[in-house]
């Protein structure tokens, strides 16, 4: 394993992090609700009354925060996968986190916090399968 | 208030989000590839976010109602299923193929990436998919799912 330095930057994971935690603890304490975002789009599927603004209110604040993020710098998105990768691993992930029943943010974040037996397998799952994937489509296909 | 809210952490999060490169999925993938010039990164998000929300969800688990007076609507863990891995395998293979996952994937999508939006509309066809298959099983939405199949 060679660590890639150059792409290294522990201060901005750390600061990313603890806002993101940040963010969890607000939904959590005002909302109580966990901030679990395949849950929160994947609900909106199966509207009910009274459960729908706050699901379509959360998407917007996300959707709307690199109209923030802007303002202090360029949001850095370079995408390499083909569109025909992009409908397959949407639709993996689509419904991969129903059946799963959440996310990096559900399982992998919320549920870590609050050592959640569950979501421990469910995160230790998508990462194994993360890194695998990627270690096949890198190492195997890709030469 | 409830909405608001649901909005401010929305926006908080996906501004923590970008700040730590996750919405960008040429990081990400750096984070996966264990194998190659690997970036640690991402771990360190986990490390940061993770330590915050143990605190709020301690004090959280202590309520009865949330700060707002509404109630509160922490998940009551299930056991581990099939259902659990396998599905969280197969988000963890589409993770592994285009360094998306549903959070950062709706952020980009807001900065005007024409690939978040075809990834979102597949998310969401997954998504569909997955309660229409639900929907029929417990036979149409109404009863329980034991009554789906009676024997006539």
């Amino acid at each position: 394993m060679t660590i890639d330095w150059a792409s290294f930057t522990p201060a901005s994971a750390v600061m990313g992090g603890v806002i993101i935690g940040l963010a969890v603890a607000l939904f959590a304490l005002v909302n109580g609700r966990i901030a679990g975002i395949s849950g929160i789009v994947g609900g909106l599927l199966r509207p009910a009354p009274g459960d729908v603004i706050w699901r379509l209110a959360f998407v917007a604040g996300l959707i709307a925060a690199p109209l923030c993020f802007a303002i202090v710098a360029k949001p850095q998105v370079v995408v390499d996968a083909s569109y025909p990768t992009l409908v397959v691993a949407g639709f993996l992930v689509g419904i991969g986190t129903r059946y799963g029943a959440g996310c990096t943010s559900g399982h992998g974040v919320c549920g870590m916090s609050r050592l959640s037996p569950r979501s421990i397998v469910a995160t230790l799952s998508f990462m194994a399968a993360g890194f695998v994937t990627v270690f096949v489509v890198r190492h195997m296909i890709g030469n | 208030m409830y909405a608001l809210s649901s909005f401010v952490a929305g926006l908080v999060f996906g501004f923590g989000l970008l700040v730590s490169g996750l919405v960008n999925p040429a990081k990400v993938l750096g984070f996966l590839d264990v194998a190659g010039a690997w970036d640690p990164s991402l771990a360190l998000v986990m490390v940061g976010a993770v330590a915050v929300g143990a605190v709020a969800f301690a004090v959280a688990g202590r309520l009865t109602a949330t700060l707002l007076g509404t109630p509160m609507a922490l998940p009551t863990g299930r056991g581990i299923d099939r259902r659990l891995v396998l599905g969280s395998l197969a988000f963890g293979v589409g993770w592994g193929l285009a360094g998306f996952c549903p959070g950062p994937a709706l952020v980009a999508l807001g900065a005007g990436k024409l690939k978040a939006l075809v990834f979102v509309g597949a998310m969401l066809a997954g998504m569909l998919v997955f309660e229409l298959v639900e929907r029929a099983r417990s036979g149409g939405g109404i009863g329980p799912r034991d009554s789906a199949h009676p024997s006539a």
